[in-house]
């Protein structure tokens, strides 16, 4: 498997570690209700499709990633750094 | 009385563990100098990137590249800091940059000889072909099961630097390697 | 027999091997079956499950018959084909699943029992009485059953892992390939040629047709040739690409030539790991068998195997040969024969309209329909118009047909689709990203078809890479058509081999399908039809084409079984490879290794760190008197302990404070300069990721440290929590765990033994207990940090870690002289569980500030990692598991961590459990067995005394349940 990263280009699997959901990125408020904050934490989709994840480069430039990738055909369909995904689409 | 005549004696990361040839295979340690993490602060790049061609005259390097030569290197050093190997940083980036000493963190070897590329590609996943990394060009990547970073010098040239710690890993990962393409060769 | 003359082989170079002890000889070139076949041995193995005599089927890595151990000790190899091992010197082979010997095997008498071994027998039988199965029928089962077997010794021979990077990967050198490679070659494309035989040609080498006037292997030489003088080309033979996965990577298993693995420093394999922006599938086409009566009789084999052993290895594997097909391309092989000078008994060919110029007997629409002699040929019947006629032979060379190698094409889920014209499955286009296919793989079965055809697909893939194709001449060569009229099996009593690796018959496929396995899965695991080192490659399309009429649908219909990687048996050793010995994983060695190693101290592995359990001193015969001994030392003299494993990372910026704030429970913005704080880190579920001590050496410059454990972990959570949770913040992240070497000197003397080393000293008012700086030792700028975790009066020293060696020399040298010492990690451990400091035995990923006691540390002032999960009921029920202190005060005075606790009279079952033991260790302070452990309610149960049960080790007592901290509870000595 190949992911690239936006800052390395495309890099074998082997150097990434895979976190999860990148619901991790809309984090609620300290005081947001139980139901949020267990949907944050514990709840996930396992779709047979479309999918977008977080990936830390570890043995690699140190950047956390979102990458979008196809659960069924494999495909990797793209991937841009958390910070810029956090700020933005989050 | 504590025997305090005893002193501080510096030993490189490497230290009994290199040379080492193979055949035409070359493993060297490098005493680099200073290490220095360089981190640009918010909105600093541009000035920081002059001060630094101002101060050691290197060009900052781009994302997967390195500038300068053996006296003096910049080498990208992953998503948030730049590597100054040779000088001690110049004070006048502090303004713009977070410096952080590393000089003992890291185990430099120099791997030279006709097939470098193919003995780094048996422990390393990174696309090694002359056309995709070329001289100047820096990775971080895995070296078999560790974090390194490789600085391609020449064709068959190159920087490679692992945890000081496990340098000793390091020497034995590329001797196996070493010791493989070597095998290979005709005759 | 060997022929007289042609053959690519070295005829001047004598090779001599032995096999079951017996010497032969052979020459360069030969394959071990070529070479036994030429020495007249046709029995080479007995079969899975009847033990029946078994020769050569094949001429490739299919073959299921002939496997071979080769090999002593731990080089010892199992299941080698005789088909691909290469003869070399001094070669030993051994044959398998016989008893006592290959020739007189008692184990046959399974053969006999057949009626009761058909398929699924041993879900049916051996089912009562039950105790009976794992003592008795299994073990005679397995010894009975089976291929080769291990040496269960170590292997010393080294394996590599290469990887590679290319625009194209060409899959097979037959005609195909190396016309796709040539093409894209002179493109200027980066081209991997794979080819799992020893040579390129593919079919070249075993037909005795024409390529561009010269004879087919030659002009494949000559093209190789080119290909290797290029930059851009690897040509890798000997390797077979075994896999094909995500993304263009493909896995592929190169064995060594002889003379290459037999070097020093050598691999015997390698496994490549190849990334191809292109790949084309060139890999071929494998002969079926057809199904009669005996077909598994040595000295029936496939017609395209018998023409490679006649054209490339000059041997006949019989001297009055008969060829069964049903389709043209049989008829080559008995031209061939002729051609070599061997006598064809007869052609038979089962279709009614086939027509042959040759001058041998000939039986148009007749079927083979039984093989005589048991350890070898010795005549067929042929079942004809006007009856069953018997022919004298001692080989049948036979031909079901073609199936195109779409095996890869099925990697990543696709399904073949099924040809009628062929009687075959071709590949499904696209069914790899990326791959195409060309040749006989993909149908196109004339010489002149697949060269076309090659370089057809390689113009493709060049145009997709943006390149331009060069004009390469198409070289003149056959192109006949293909004809064939399928034939599975041939009707008749008796046994019918479909499988001949795993000995399932026409009657056990029929059987399956009588028992409602209709579905093709269920059929193959119901018979177990496919499975084992040739994964069904000779017998999968007559299987399901038996299934498919025993089910009345069609082949399309029944589909086939799934094909998966690895292509062929891949060892373990080689997917494996570096991880032998030290490449198992790094190992981290801190400065003081040498030191601590050569002070005698046993080195115990922490995570991949090596540190120093005790340092022995003379007449200490136990690690329990040294450890003992270096207790004392730190809590009546000064001690020295090596503590750079812990993970130390600076925090820099304007928003490092912050960043510190939102990572930990408690505050660190408010930390003065030159001031050391505990920290409290949790996971965002509210449960204890870490802890540790973080420094402020500047207004914008934090050094967090972290447990060993978990300095990886903390790290990249940090990156976390600042790039994806907190991007606002500027700060730089920088692990500075590898630059400093950093040493605990912890005891009441602690400060002597710093003041007559530090370039100045320090004392208590400038360095209160929790004070840190910049301190110089002989010039060299280091770091004193004032904490504890002996509980002593205690720092922690560090330097840059080039002065690592000599300062612990020093250090451990000024302290001996103080009356102190070094101490390892098992008197570290005691000195921690006597405070009731924790580590990760307490901290295990499913506790909360709430069970160890910390919810004080949960600020309310702010927002941090973890607050709102911390703060839900589950998590701070007192009803939990809450740290607490044991102490043994029952008749046995051991505690044993892993031990769970029960109320004193309540039985040790599951429901009355009550916690665990977390930590425990003999106290020469206190003079008893301490453990930390959860325990109910604990903290309302001081005083308690309850019941320890550690059902592994046989351990009970009773114990009082106290404060987790046992030493010191005022804390007067780590200040004072």
């Amino acid at each position: 498997m190949r992911i690239t990263c936006p800052i390395c280009g495309e890099r074998d699997r082997r150097e990434f570690y895979y976190q999860g959901d990148a619901v991790a990125l809309r984090r609620p408020e300290v005081d947001d209700t139980p139901e949020e904050w267990d949907a944050y934490l514990h709840l996930r989709d396992n779709p047979a499709g479309v999918t977008r994840d977080l990936w830390y480069h570890e043995t690699g430039c140190g950047a956390w990633l979102v990458v979008t990738r196809n659960t069924v055909t494999h495909e990797v369909l793209g991937s841009v750094l958390a910070r810029d995904a956090a700020g933005g689409a989050a | 009385m504590a025997d305090a005549s005893l002193s501080l004696v510096p030993l490189t990361p490497c230290a009994g563990l290199l040379p080492l040839t193979v055949g035409a295979l070359s493993l060297s340690e490098v005493e680099p100098g200073h290490l220095t993490a360089i981190a640009p602060l918010r909105g600093k790049g541009a000035a920081l990137a002059a001060a630094f061609k101002a101060a050691h005259g290197l060009d900052w390097p781009a994302p997967n590249r390195a500038t300068g030569g053996d006296d003096a290197r910049a080498v990208w050093f992953g998503h948030a800091h730049v590597l100054l190997m040779g000088p001690a940083p110049d004070p006048s980036l502090a303004a713009q940059a977070s410096l952080t000493d590393v000089s003992d963190g890291w185990a430099t070897v120099l791997l030279q000889g006709a097939g470098a590329a193919d003995v780094l590609a048996r422990i390393t996943p990174i696309d090694l072909r002359p056309g995709m990394f070329q001289p100047g060009h820096t990775a971080r990547t895995e070296l078999l099961h560790m974090q390194s970073a490789i600085i391609r010098l020449s064709d068959d040239a190159f920087l490679i630097m692992g945890f000081r710690s496990m340098a000793r890993t390091m020497v034995h990962d590329l001797k196996i390697a070493m010791e493989g393409v070597e095998a290979r060769r005709a005759g | 027999m060997r022929l007289g003359k042609g053959g690519q082989i070295d005829r001047n170079q004598r090779i001599a091997f032995r096999f079951d002890g017996h010497r032969y000889e052979g020459f360069a070139g030969d394959t071990l079956a070529s070479a036994l076949l030429a020495n007249g041995q046709r029995l080479l193995a007995r079969s899975f499950k009847y033990h029946r005599p078994r020769g050569v089927l094949t001429a490739g890595s299919e073959e299921p018959n002939a496997l071979v151990t080769i090999g002593q000790g731990g080089a010892q190899e199992p299941n080698v084909r005789a088909t691909v091992q290469e003869l070399h010197e001094g070669l030993e082979a051994r044959s398998q699943n016989a008893w006592p010997s290959l020739e007189l095997d008692l184990l046959a008498v399974n053969d006999l029992a057949a009626p009761f071994l058909a398929a699924g027998f041993y879900y049916k039988t051996f089912m009562w009485p039950r105790a009976f199965w794992e003592k008795l029928y299994e073990p005679l089962i397995r010894r009975a059953a089976g291929l080769g077997a291990l040496s269960v010794q170590n292997n010393e021979d080294r394996y590599e892992r290469v990887f590679a990077h290319c625009d194209l990967l060409v899959i097979g050198a037959g005609p195909a390939g190396l016309m796709a490679a040539l093409t894209a070659a002179r493109a200027g494309a980066d081209v991997i040629l794979c080819d799992e035989d020893t040579r390129t040609g593919g079919r070249l080498n075993a037909e005795t047709h024409e390529v561009a006037g010269q004879p087919g292997a030659d002009w494949a030489a000559s093209v190789t040739a080119e290909l290797e003088a290029m930059p851009n080309v690897r040509v890798l033979t000997r390797t077979t690409v075994t896999g094909a996965y995500d993304q263009g990577t493909y896995g592929a298993l190169e064995r060594l030539a002889l003379g290459v693995a037999a070097r020093k420093g050598a691999p015997r394999e390698a496994f490549w790991r190849i990334v191809a922006r292109r790949a084309v599938l060139a890999a071929g086409a494998l002969e079926r068998p057809v199904a009669f009566r005996n077909n598994d009789r040595p000295g029936v084999m496939m017609a395209g195997a018998l023409r490679a052993y006649v054209n490339r290895w000059a041997v006949s594997p019989g001297r009055a040969v008969t060829v069964f097909g049903n389709n043209d391309d049989a008829h080559r092989t008995a031209a061939d024969l002729l051609a070599a000078g061997v006598h064809v008994a007869a052609l038979i060919d089962s279709r009614a309209d086939a027509v042959t110029d040759l001058d041998i007997p000939f039986f148009k629409g007749g079927q083979v329909c039984d093989a005589h002699g048991r350890k070898g040929l010795e005549a067929i019947s042929i079942a004809t118009t006007s009856g069953i006629e018997k022919i004298r032979t001692d080989c049948l060379a036979m031909s079901g047909g073609w199936n195109p190698t779409v095996h890869l094409t099925c990697h990543m889920n696709g399904r073949p689709t099924w040809n009628a014209g062929l009687a075959s499955f071709v590949p499904t286009p696209g069914a790899i990203p990326g791959l195409v296919t060309a040749g006989a793989c993909n149908g196109t079965m004339s010489t002149h078809g697949c060269l076309a055809e090659g370089a057809r697909v390689a113009a493709e893939v060049l145009g997709d890479l943006g390149m331009k194709a060069p004009d390469v001449a198409l070289p003149q060569a056959e192109d006949a058509p293909y004809r064939i009229t399928p034939l599975w099996t041939v009707p008749g009593k008796g046994r019918a081999w479909l499988d001949f690796q795993n000995d399932v018959t026409v009657k056990d496929v029929k059987q399956a399908a009588v028992e409602n396995f209709r579905s093709v899965e269920h059929m193959k695991r119901y018979t177990t039809q496919g499975m084992a080192t040739d994964q069904g490659k000779n017998s999968n399309v007559a299987a399901l084409a038996v299934l498919a009429d025993a089910t009345g649908r069609g082949i399309p219909e029944t589909g086939t079984t799934t094909f998966r990687p690895p292509y062929v048996p891949v060892s373990i050793a080689a997917m494996g490879a570096g991880a032998q010995g030290a490449g198992f994983a790094p190992q981290r060695f801190t400065t003081s290794h040498r030191a601590s190693v050569a002070a005698g101290a046993p080195m115990i592995e922490a995570g991949l760190w090596y540190r120093p359990g005790y340092f022995p001193k003379d007449g200490e015969t136990t690690w329990r008197q040294s450890c003992d001994r270096e207790v004392g030392m730190v809590r009546n003299a000064v001690g020295v302990c090596d503590v750079s494993t812990l993970g130390k990372i600076d925090i820099k910026g304007p928003g490092a404070a912050a960043l510190l704030d939102f990572v930990y429970t408690n505050m660190f913005s408010t930390l003065p300069e030159g001031r050391v704080r505990y920290g409290l880190m949790l996971r965002e579920d509210g449960h204890v990721m870490d802890d540790g001590t973080t420094a402020r050496l500047g207004p914008d410059h934090f050094v967090m440290t972290t447990t060993t454990a978990a300095a990886g972990q903390v790290m990249k959570h940090l990156e976390f929590a600042q790039q994806a949770l907190r991007p606002d913040l500027d700060v730089s992240i920088c692990s500075v765990t590898e630059h400093w070497a950093q040493f605990a000197v912890a005891g009441p003397k602690a400060r002597d033994l710093l003041n007559g080393l530090l370039d100045s000293p320090i004392d208590d008012a400038a360095w209160p207990f929790m004070a840190c700086g910049p301190v110089a030792l002989q010039g060299v700028a280091g770091r004193l940090f004032r904490i504890s975790f002996s509980g002593e009066h205690a720092y922690e020293v560090a330097v840059p870690a080039r002065y690592g060696d000599s300062l612990f020399r020093l250090l451990v040298s000024c302290a001996e002289a103080l009356g102190g010492g070094a101490y390892g990690l098992e008197a570290l451990n005691v000195l921690r569980i006597e405070k009731g400091f924790i580590t990760h035995a307490e901290i295990h990923g499913r506790t909360t500030a709430f069970d160890i006691g910390m919810q004080k540390m949960l600020s309310a002032k702010k927002d941090f990692i973890g607050k709102a999960a911390a703060a839900r009921p589950g998590l701070v029920d007192p009803d939990r598991e809450q740290l607490v202190g044991l102490k043994p005060v029952g008749a046995v005075k051991q505690l044993t961590a892993g031990a769970h606790l029960f109320d004193r009279d309540a039985p040790a079952t599951r429901e009355n459990d009550q916690g665990y033991v977390t930590s425990v260790g003999f106290s020469p302070t206190l003079e008893t067995f301490l453990g930390l452990a959860f325990l109910k309610q604990g903290r309302t149960r001081h005083g308690e005394v309850i019941r320890m049960v550690d059902h592994l080790r046989g351990v009970e007592t009773l114990c009082e349940v106290c404060d987790p901290v046992f030493f010191d509870p005022e804390g007067g000595r780590a200040r004072g």
